[in-house]
């Protein structure tokens, strides 16, 4: 095939010149509808009344500290509940093919693409008013067990949140490791406790990590779920939420709302940089 | 062993717990959506009356969440995908600078980029009343998710390789793309497709801020009727939402499978 030099109504562009123009939608879109609006947030942040120092509100103001210790400790205790539910699950399911294997996964990660708000009626029929957990507890002649609407339900509502997308990331992995490691810390006399300790859980690090930081950042940010559950909890993203629209605090929600920002890009960025990529929905 | 047997039994059991944790609720959902009185229970009888009442009500946020998941997956594949190959190409700092921001979407949470999106342009009233106003963010969520997905695939097949090579054969750029380029994306394409509409149409914590009683979504409906409607409307109501999310779900899954196959 002989090459051709002259190759259509575009020839004329370098391969350079192309490539930008690929690039070109993108970054006018992004500049548009992300940078631009995030300069003005961070601006507004600062055009209260009492300037910069709304930044530090968050930190200083004690109802606006308390609600980030609040959702720092939320957040946390949902991470750590989320590793080790779904570190023991996804193990099992990777190591044994049990009867039912694949329903159980089916199971485990049909909720995977439920949205906040979903979750959180999820929660109101197992501990609501109408809840499943109500219905059975007065059945065995105990108190009505309700606990959707407060901070508990939106605990149990960011673990329903968590636990497929984790189980998924550890089934993953696990997948990975190599069975002939853990053979060999058999054969040399290590017991199973410590064939886990000492060589599962530290191959998994990576894995931990990356999907903890998610779980942590989700918990933090996410509204939908609080916002279904009840308007009166105490986290931070209700905060923004009421200072926004029923305070008609600009400068107040923009502040907050960069806080939690930074707050989640920091741990997702920190997670990265010691595991190796990740993406996250947060939802 | 005994012990490895109760070892066994034990995680066995707590799986099964987890799994009904996470099912238990998603089928009273689907039960109380079809059951004529909740609180009775199934004996009350079966019916479709919630689901039709949900329709009546409802039908047009059904409409707008997928227009607006439509036109999202239409922009994003209009910029993503080019994108996606320029910034595999061209590589270097710039490339990773570009690809870091446009994923800061992911990490910082909707309602600041709701808010952010809000005081720079809810001046522009036609706009702000619009769909598009909805689509703009929905946009900027779901980016990142069809650049990567379409980026790992081209990362794959060794992208710059085939486009040098259909260049030395004298190619001019726009046909190398349409022609080897973005065919050899497709897998990645459809996963990051599919990643789009499932995303979109699930949306909540920008669209919540950004929605007008005009341009409402489903998630938003889903909202409204889980703090204003008899339960039974609530779950019909969810019973619709899973009904649309499924069949996309499977697709994914088709997709992961056959791509850990090849």
């Amino acid at each position: 095939m002989v090459p051709c030099r002259v190759g259509g109504a575009f020839s004329f562009m370098s391969h350079r010149g192309f490539v930008w123009l690929c690039l070109l939608p993108l970054v006018v879109l992004t500049a548009a509808f992300f940078l631009v609006p995030m300069a003005r947030l961070l601006v507004t942040g600062a055009e209260g009344p009492h300037g910069l120092a709304e930044y530090l509100a968050i930190l200083t103001e004690p109802r606006y500290r308390a609600t980030l210790v609040n959702t720092v400790l939320l957040a946390a205790a949902t991470t750590v509940a989320t590793m080790i539910v779904a570190t023991v699950v996804g193990l099992f399911l990777q190591r044994h093919r049990v009867v039912g294997r694949s329903l159980m996964i089916a199971a485990l990660t049909f909720p995977l693409a439920f949205p906040g708000v979903v979750v959180g009626f999820m929660i109101i029929l197992l501990a609501g008013r109408q809840g499943l957990l109500g219905a059975l507890s007065t059945r065995l002649g105990g108190d009505k067990i309700v606990f959707a609407y407060s901070i508990y339900g939106l605990f149990f509502g960011y673990l329903y949140f968590s636990i497929p997308r984790v189980i998924l990331t550890i089934m993953a992995a696990a997948q990975k490791l190599d069975p002939g490691l853990e053979e060999a810390a058999r054969s040399l006399g290590a017991g199973p406790w410590s064939v886990q300790r000492d060589v599962v859980l530290p191959a998994l690090a990576p894995a931990f990590v990356a999907s903890g930081a998610i779980a942590f950042a989700t918990a933090m940010g996410a509204f939908g779920t609080a916002f279904t559950l009840a308007t009166n909890i105490d986290v931070l993203p209700m905060l923004i939420y009421t200072e926004f629209t029923l305070a008609g605090n600009l400068a107040t929600s923009a502040a907050l709302s960069v806080g939690l920002g930074i707050i989640t890009w920091l741990i997702l960025a920190l997670a990265r940089s010691f595991s190796g990529n990740a993406v996250a929905a947060a939802g | 062993m005994v012990r490895d047997r109760l070892i066994f039994t034990g995680q066995l059991l707590f799986t099964l717990l987890v799994a009904a944790f996470l099912i238990v609720p998603a089928g009273l959902s689907i039960a109380a959506g079809v059951t004529v009185n909740y609180f009775r229970g199934i004996q009350s009888g079966l019916t479709l009356q919630w689901v039709a009442q949900v329709w009546e009500l409802y039908a047009g946020t059904i409409v707008s969440s997928f227009v607006i998941a439509f036109a999202t997956l239409a922009v994003t594949l209009l910029a993503g995908v080019p994108a996606a190959y320029a910034l595999l190409v061209r590589g270097g700092r710039l490339a990773r600078m570009i690809e870091e921001i446009i994923t800061l979407p992911v990490a910082v949470p909707g309602l600041a980029i709701a808010l952010a999106l809000l005081l720079t342009y809810g001046g522009f009233g036609a706009f702000r009343r619009s769909w598009l106003f909805i689509v703009v963010g929905h946009v900027v969520f779901t980016m990142p998710f069809m650049v990567r997905s379409v980026m790992a695939v081209f990362a794959t097949v060794d992208i710059k390789t085939l486009d040098e090579g259909a260049a030395s054969l004298g190619a001019p750029a726009w046909r190398r793309f349409w022609d080897v380029i973005v065919p050899n994306g497709i897998p990645g394409i459809l996963a990051g497709s599919l990643m789009v509409i499932t995303l979109s149409l699930g949306e909540f914590n920008l669209t919540w801020m950004l929605h007008t009683p005009l341009t409402k979504t489903l998630p938003i409906g889903l909202a409204d009727s889980y703090a204003s409607m008899r339960l039974e409307v609530a779950s019909a109501y969810t019973l619709v939402f899973f009904v649309m999310i499924i069949p996309l779900l499977v697709a994914m899954q088709w997709i992961a499978d056959t791509r850990g196959v090849r």
